[in-house]
């Protein structure tokens, strides 16, 4: 019913406001867009431009077919969850949620029967005479999208809503989020810097920097498929090893060492190699790019050892290489020897950073 | 012992220490409230003395005979209730404006970022260290001009003016505090500017808008000048002025137990107010707006 549009949205020229340099997307019903960035990166000002916060240099912004690029917030039918809560605090819980359906001369009957479904999803029942101030940081989380909530809204807006919360709460909550919005109708769209959130949240991914969309993938090819340098290096934890290499007919010199390129159109002087920590693993007999270096880092992370290797590089400074291993494989010697699976490594153009075809 | 965790440290001089800090501490409480209170103290003491007693020698601190006389005079022989009217119209008034004209003003340089509202700020800031007592001359002149003079407007606009400039700078700095998501918020929720000032704002600020327009009050209850200047008429003076002008039978006599009597009756509207409003500054207020 109400999708979301955002047509070559730019916000220049105030130096307020980080810059949006041109951001085309589109947010159907049913699906949740998260945008990911670093910080700088003009995502909570693109949310801030759908919300009616910001008014656009240039683009529009249309909810549902309808041109909103210029109407106030508040004739938006836009709902947004802020980061900070912003509940307001001489109001109790009840008139938290009412203030905004007052506003809009909804009648009383449907306000408390609004009310009264969204406490009832949420659990704030217990708490809807309190004020924020007496209230938990989960509790006004809580409060925060129940107002979003009970507008009935077209398009819900979430601000880095998790930030404010500690890391064992955050689980909780956002599990319960991404249920709660699993049910609703209307679009979602969530600006986030933590790619957990955002892979675990969203159906489609927006991944930005500098004011340009970076990606525009679900979940799943966000992480498979990076586009480019950028998305690979800032999606996954721990980041992908990233190598600039030379090449050498139809092999990438890696060190000491070759790995043989994907199938490219043209062979380029240089290229950089990308490949997860988690794909380099303990080489067996039978594996042919193998790679050979001294161990000089490992961190324990529990569920696996982050093992940093120095791979030699003739007279010039070592390459470093990290691997994911699981702790139960050990290895007695300071050399390694780790396997990249052909499969798994990602090529990127050295100048653009543009992901070139995969094997 | 109860201060700090258990230490290797001898306990022997310990104990000396908060017994010293207790007595400095209540020695400067103290003299603090003898220090302000005992001025007001003796003017109480005199209301209520015969005049034999005020006049004595050696000094008669507390009265052996308490007399009502001095008030029943204010009230009988002077129509010292018109005064307090007077000045409670004229300070209220000129509370009211000063809040209504101030916290918007306040609100426009704090948030709205009007072109020049830095150099707006400091000639605010300038026109508070202006000697008020500079503009009488000139304040004459255009109350003459505009025919003001006895008539409460020509306390209550100088009065206005007079106590913007603080509450624009102390209610600005009250809106620079407030969390900016809560505007946010209160924008996507459908308010506009001026409800969001009057249902969210306000409300949050109240304790700024009570200390400001208290002092606002006190301002324009004990001004004298400008009161005695402009206003001649008998009916329309101010206490401080009413006060200023009782005098005795002759240049010899000062009628100590009517000033004394006039300044305790001008006092206490203001102590009632204040202590009224002291319990309206809720405290954190705003707690819980943002992330505890």
């Amino acid at each position: 019913m109400a999708k979301l549009e955002l047509i070559n949205l730019n916000k220049t020229f105030n130096p307020k406001v980080i810059p949006v340099k041109d951001i085309s997307l589109t947010v159907n019903d049913g699906e949740f867009l998260s945008l990911l960035g670093p910080s700088g990166c003009g995502k909570s000002t693109i949310l801030r431009m759908i919300a009616g916060l910001e008014t656009p240099t240039r683009g529009k912004v249309l909810i549902g077919d309808r041109d909103v690029t210029h109407l106030p917030p508040g004739d938006r039918n836009a709902a947004m969850v802020f980061q900070s809560y912003a509940l307001y605090p001489h109001m109790n819980v009840h008139d938290n949620l009412a203030a905004g359906l007052k506003l809009k001369k909804i009648p009383a009957g449907e306000i408390s029967d609004r009310i009264q479904s969204v406490s009832r999803i949420l659990g704030l029942d217990p708490l809807l005479q309190r004020k924020p101030g007496q209230l938990s940081g989960g509790q006004r989380q809580r409060v925060a999208v129940g107002r979003a909530l009970v507008r009935d809204s077209d398009v819900f807006l979430l601000d880095e809503p998790l930030s404010n919360l500690d890391a064992l709460l955050r689980e909780h909550v956002r599990a319960e989020l991404k249920q709660i919005f699993d049910a609703q109708q209307a679009p979602v769209v969530y600006v986030t810097h933590d790619q957990t959130e955002a892979l675990t949240l969203s159906t489609k991914v927006a991944v930005l920097n500098n004011g340009l969309l970076q990606q525009l993938d679900t979940p799943d090819r966000i992480y498979t498929h990076p586009a480019n340098q950028f998305v690979a290096g800032f999606v996954g934890s721990p980041q992908m090893n990233l190598l600039q290499v030379p090449c050498q007919g139809t092999m990438a010199i890696v060190g000491d060492y070759k790995v043989r390129l994907a199938n490219l159109p043209s062979t380029p002087p240089e290229v950089v190699l990308g490949i997860r920590p988690e794909h380099v693993r303990l080489a067996k007999p039978s594996d042919a790019h193998v790679l050979k270096g001294k161990v000089f880092l490992v961190e324990n992370l529990g569920m696996f050892k982050l093992v940093s290797i120095h791979v030699k590089n003739g007279e010039k400074e070592p390459i470093v290489l990290r691997s994911l291993l699981p702790p139960d494989q050990d290895w007695h010697q300071q050399e390694l020897e780790l396997a990249l699976p052909l499969e798994s490594i990602h090529w990127f153009d050295i100048k653009t950073g543009d992901s070139l075809a995969r094997p | 012992m109860s201060t700090t965790a258990p230490t290797h440290q001898p306990t022997t001089t310990k104990p000396s220490r908060p017994w010293l800090q207790t007595l400095l501490f209540w020695g400067a409480i103290g003299a603090i409230v003898v220090f302000s209170l005992a001025p007001i103290l003796w003017q109480v003491l005199t209301s209520f003395k015969v005049n034999e007693d005020i006049a004595a020698i050696p000094n008669i601190y507390l009265p052996r005979r308490i007399t009502f006389d001095h008030y029943i005079e204010l009230f009988t022989r002077r129509p010292f209730l018109r005064y307090i009217l007077n000045s409670f119209i004229v300070a209220f008034i000129s509370t009211l404006a000063c809040l209504a004209i101030g916290t918007p003003a306040a609100y426009a340089l704090a948030r709205l970022r009007p072109p020049g509202g830095k150099l707006i700020q400091l000639g605010i800031l300038l026109i508070t260290l202006f000697p008020s007592i500079l503009l009488l001359q000139g304040l004459l002149e255009i109350i003459q001009a505009t025919h003001l003079a006895n008539n409460y407007l020509a306390l209550i606009v100088p009065y206005t003016a007079m106590n913007l400039p603080l509450t624009i700078l102390v209610m600005r700095s009250f809106f620079v505090q407030l969390p900016r998501d809560l505007e946010d918020a209160a924008k996507i929720d459908g308010y506009s500017t001026w409800q969001m000032l009057v249902h969210i704002l306000t409300p949050l600020t109240l304790p700024a808008l009570v200390t400001t327009g208290i002092l606002t009050f006190i301002a324009a209850w004990n001004e004298f000048i400008f009161a005695l200047t402009f206003i001649t008429e008998e009916t329309m003076k101010t206490i401080p002025v009413a006060s200023a002008q009782i005098g005795g039978a002759s240049v010899f006599e000062i009628p100590y137990g009517p000033i004394a009597a006039a300044t305790v009756v001008g006092t206490i509207p203001l102590v009632i107010l204040v202590l009224l409003f002291q319990q309206q500054i809720v405290q954190g207020l705003t707690a819980g707006a943002v992330k505890g």
